[in-house]
């Protein structure tokens, strides 16, 4: 089985259920193909030895009643897992080997997988190009200039270019959705609380939700089922049943409500995008889905909110790294605060240290009403407009990024440049809500674009059903010529 | 508003990160163009809008308070890098 590693996951799990593949040839598979990757640089870990151990373990004696028997997976280097290092892209976590494991990723392995190794990312996830991780660029897979979306995308790269079968990223003002989109793959942002935030490391605590990115939207909805569910651990976690979005998956949305809201535009944004649109409006219609039009009103609010809510909380959450307990302890210093000064200042990178700052300024006295204060109100207003919108449509569907993939470098010397990536992503998560990035399209220059399907608090399951028959009828493939081996 | 080299000078203290002289300037310039941006929201009348201080629907959950975990101290050192056999070791604070 030569081409195992270009199928999906739902394929793969197949294949070894009815042992056309053991786990092991399947794990061999993959660090084959990881090993004629390092190009790509979407690996900062991998833990070879561990996952074919595994892989043998699980050949001998076969559980195939799990919902990822058998199955290698990397994950991005935000979760912790025991005895493994875990560096948040930072070098200030460069030598930290975490005793214990984050819900999430406990999850996946109770069902049936293993891992395979951690994933690159933007330093603490903030990026939006991979371009602030202490390990390196990660290359898009799609071309060797591009980048491939951030924070998550080692996972991205990862996953297009088949050195895993299915991921998970972290999703804060984009993270999963925007590399998703970047790759031609397909990321879910679910509902906040949804996925347990225990043992991850954390950069904004109410914005942060951990999604699967996967090739297809069934794969989707297995990883989904598997990594999702209710978890003491996190306060904030959502006590409900346990749902079978695979089980539940269907692809027959007729009659359901589709808002398409007018305010997704901005200035100069490219011909293809706004094509695209119309052709996902277009194909949901045929299949019997009424197009509604609707208004977000406060949507170009939603970054400015982001960049005061998201860098407040990050410069509380990153206080903790002092070198005390954990992490690099700078050598310099002739007191304990220049210690700390110094540790921080050699333990983080330039876009980290912009975000503290920003963040310390915004809550400092004197300046929290006029920025974080005001920031939680128009928060509510974001929120109040999906609320109004959502009690005359049952999903939303819009652009996922105002761009294709970029170059690399392109936007490193301008912020604000970087952050407007963002902008169709963020109002998501400031109003907790799920939302789907499915791939789409390509642009004139063969670059994949995606769409975006934002739904109700926990309504999962709809946007990832209307997400499964947009597929089938959208035609999309991704062909990946491997030119990094 | 402006931020000036001596106010963000400030707040790198506040957030006990030293920052390199030669690096003030592009910091200023960076920072200053961010809160341009983020100004956008006084366009905003925001007098009567309550803050959303949760997006969740739910209160925190309170739970019985008993250990349910300990005995770890080892575990919680390892990462440490400085320690003697059961403390954590920081430089000297008092004279």
């Amino acid at each position: 089985m030569s081409n195992i590693t270009n199928q999906s996951l739902s394929e793969i799990l197949e294949s070894i259920k009815s042992k056309k593949i053991s786990s092991l040839e399947l794990t061999q598979a993959y660090i084959k193909n990881i090993e004629n990757a390092k190009k790509l640089n979407a690996f900062v870990t991998t833990t070879f030895d561990q996952a074919l151990e595994n892989a043998k373990k699980f050949d001998n004696k076969p559980n195939n009643e799990q919902l990822l028997s058998g199955v290698p997976l990397a994950v991005k280097d935000l979760f912790c897992t025991e005895n493994v290092k875990t560096t948040a892209g930072s070098n200030i976590l460069n030598n930290f080997v975490p005793s214990y494991e984050s819900s999430v990723t406990k999850n996946l392995w109770n069902n049936g997988a293993f891992l395979l190794g951690k994933l690159n990312c933007d330093e603490f996830a903030m990026g939006s190009s991979n371009e602030t991780s202490f390990y390196g660029n990660v290359i898009n897979p799609i071309g060797d200039h591009l980048v491939p979306g951030g924070s998550s995308g080692g996972s991205s790269s990862a996953l297009a270019a088949d050195l895993t079968p299915a991921t998970i990223g972290t999703d804060t003002g984009g993270s999963i959705r925007q590399p998703a989109s970047f790759t031609g793959t397909v990321g879910l942002k679910p509902t906040y609380g949804l996925c347990s935030r225990w043992g991850i490391v954390a950069f904004a605590s109410s914005l942060d939700q951990a999604g699967p990115m996967t090739k297809t939207v069934n794969d989707c909805s297995i990883m989904l089922e598997a990594m999702s569910g209710f978890d003491e651990k996190d306060s904030t976690s959502i006590n409900k049943k346990k749902e079978s979005y695979s089980k539940n998956l269907q692809d027959n949305i007729k009659g359901l409500k589709i808002g398409i809201p007018k305010e997704y535009r901005v200035d100069n944004m490219p011909k293809e995008i706004d094509e695209l649109w119309e052709k996902g409006k277009k194909i949901l219609k045929d299949l019997g889905a009424q197009l509604i039009d609707i208004s977000l009103p406060h949507t170009k609010y939603a970054l400015p909110t982001y960049y005061i809510v998201a860098p407040a909380e990050a410069s509380s959450n990153l206080a903790r790294y002092d070198g005390v307990r954990y992490g690099h302890r700078s050598q310099k210093g002739k007191d304990l605060i220049e210690m700390y000064e110094n540790t921080r200042s050699e333990g983080f990178g330039d876009e980290v240290k912009r975000r503290i700052l920003i963040g310390t300024y915004v809550l400092s006295s004197g300046y929290y009403d006029a920025y974080y204060l005001k920031a939680q109100k128009v928060r509510q207003l974001i929120k109040k407009d999906f609320d109004d919108s959502f009690t005359k449509v049952d999903a939303i569907l819009t652009p996922s990024t105002p761009s294709s993939a970029f170059k690399i470098g392109e936007k490193t010397n301008d912020p604000v440049s970087m952050y407007l990536n963002d902008i169709f992503t963020v109002p998501v998560n400031l109003a907790g809500l799920p939302a789907l990035s499915l791939p789409a399209g390509l642009d004139k220059q063969g670059y994949p674009l995606g769409l975006q399907l934002i739904g109700k608090a926990l309504d999962e399951q709809k946007i990832l059903n209307i997400g499964y028959a947009f597929e089938k009828n959208c035609g999309y493939k991704n062909e990946i010529k491997k030119w990094w081996s | 508003m402006s931020l000036d080299k001596e106010k963000i000078k400030h707040v790198a203290k506040l957030a006990r990160i030293s920052v390199d002289e030669a690096k003030v300037d592009s910091l200023t310039k960076d920072l200053n163009s961010i809160f341009k941006f983020i100004e956008q929201l006084n366009e905003l009348n925001t007098d009567k809008v309550e803050p959303l201080t949760s997006i969740l629907n739910q209160s925190l959950r309170s739970r019985k308070d008993e250990i349910s975990d300990g005995k770890i101290r080892e575990k919680i050192l390892k990462n440490s890098p400085k320690k003697n056999e059961e403390f954590f070791v920081v430089p000297k604070v008092v004279e």
